[in-house]
């Protein structure tokens, strides 16, 4: 598996460098928005790989609290980063097309929001896995994950139910997207899926890695309350049980 | 070239995202490590 993961990066790392040309060069340039709308390239692809992050979330926090396994916990975990760091993406990319497009950088309609409040509530999971010690928090953190993702088919059936500033889709949803513009969009999204893969794999070894240290930490503390020198000051009963003995 | 500059804005700020996300990524591996020699040493220490 070591050996896998720099031949997934490379190969990442040349599926990026093709989907840019694809998406700057080869792409057709849109008759109405220019060159603004290349941003489409960036901005949908991370939207797909976000929900499906989440999706992925989704799945490993109900399967860890059916089962408790730590490692699907990892994975719960990993997902959410991750899809939040692609989810940043969007919230950023969709204000940058939309100043030049509607004049405006934001506005507060259905999709916007929902991706918005889509955002807070990954942060806020991450929040609560990052600062809390309690046994309970990943229990805890994957029920805050079920009701989260509630939140990703309001986003993205949004547009289809309300009248909003954000375009009607136009894939899937009645409209019509040039071939050449379609080919472009699945390569970007293949690159991106590549690429979270890339960030999944790294970030779940780190947290592999921490949760050992962790492990080795609190196994340290126990060694150093029986034997450590400053056993005395940290607790007094062992002091005064080896001045029993 | 109409509105490139909004192009290369968005552009920009996707890898931002992605490379202040990596920098974070090396800074707690780096951490990490720092924490498991510490860990190795205490180890040789107490054996």
């Amino acid at each position: 598996m070591k050996r896998l993961f720099p031949i997934l990066a490379v190969l990442t790392a040349l599926m990026l460098g093709y989907a840019v040309y694809q998406a700057l060069v080869v792409a057709p340039t849109e008759r109405t928005m220019g060159d603004v709308q290349r941003i489409f390239y960036y901005h949908v692809p991370s939207a797909w790989t976000a929900f499906l992050l989440f999706f992925v979330n989704l799945v490993a926090s109900v399967a860890y609290l059916v089962k408790r396994n730590p490692k699907v916990d990892a994975l719960a975990m990993v997902s959410a980063e991750v899809g939040v760091v692609f989810c940043t993406v969007v919230l950023v990319t969709g204000p940058i097309w939309a100043r030049p497009v509607w004049g405006i950088w934001w506005t507060w309609d259905v999709r916007l929001t929902s991706t918005l409040v889509l955002w807070l509530i990954y942060v806020s999971y991450l929040l609560l896995r990052r600062f809390s010690d309690s046994a309970q928090a990943p229990a805890l953190a994957a029920a805050l994950a079920i009701f989260g993702a509630l939140d990703i088919p309001l986003v993205y059936f949004s547009i289809w139910f309300f009248r909003t500033q954000h375009p009607q889709p136009v894939i899937g949803g009645g409209g019509s997207i040039d071939p050449r513009m379609w080919r472009v969009l699945l390569i970007n999204w293949m690159a991106f899926l590549c690429f979270a893969l890339l960030m999944c794999w790294s970030r779940y070894r780190l947290e592999t890695m921490r949760r050992e240290v962790e492990e080795a930490q609190a196994l340290e503390s126990l060694l150093g309350d029986d034997r450590g020198p400053s056993a005395e000051i940290r607790n007094p009963k062992v002091a005064l049980n080896r001045s029993g003995q | 070239m109409k509105n490139f500059e909004y192009l290369l804005a968005a552009w920009i700020a996707v890898w931002a995202v992605f490379f202040f996300y990596q920098i974070n990524l090396g800074r707690r591996f780096a951490k990490l490590r720092d924490e498991v020699e510490r860990l190795k040493q205490q180890i040789q220490l107490l054996s």
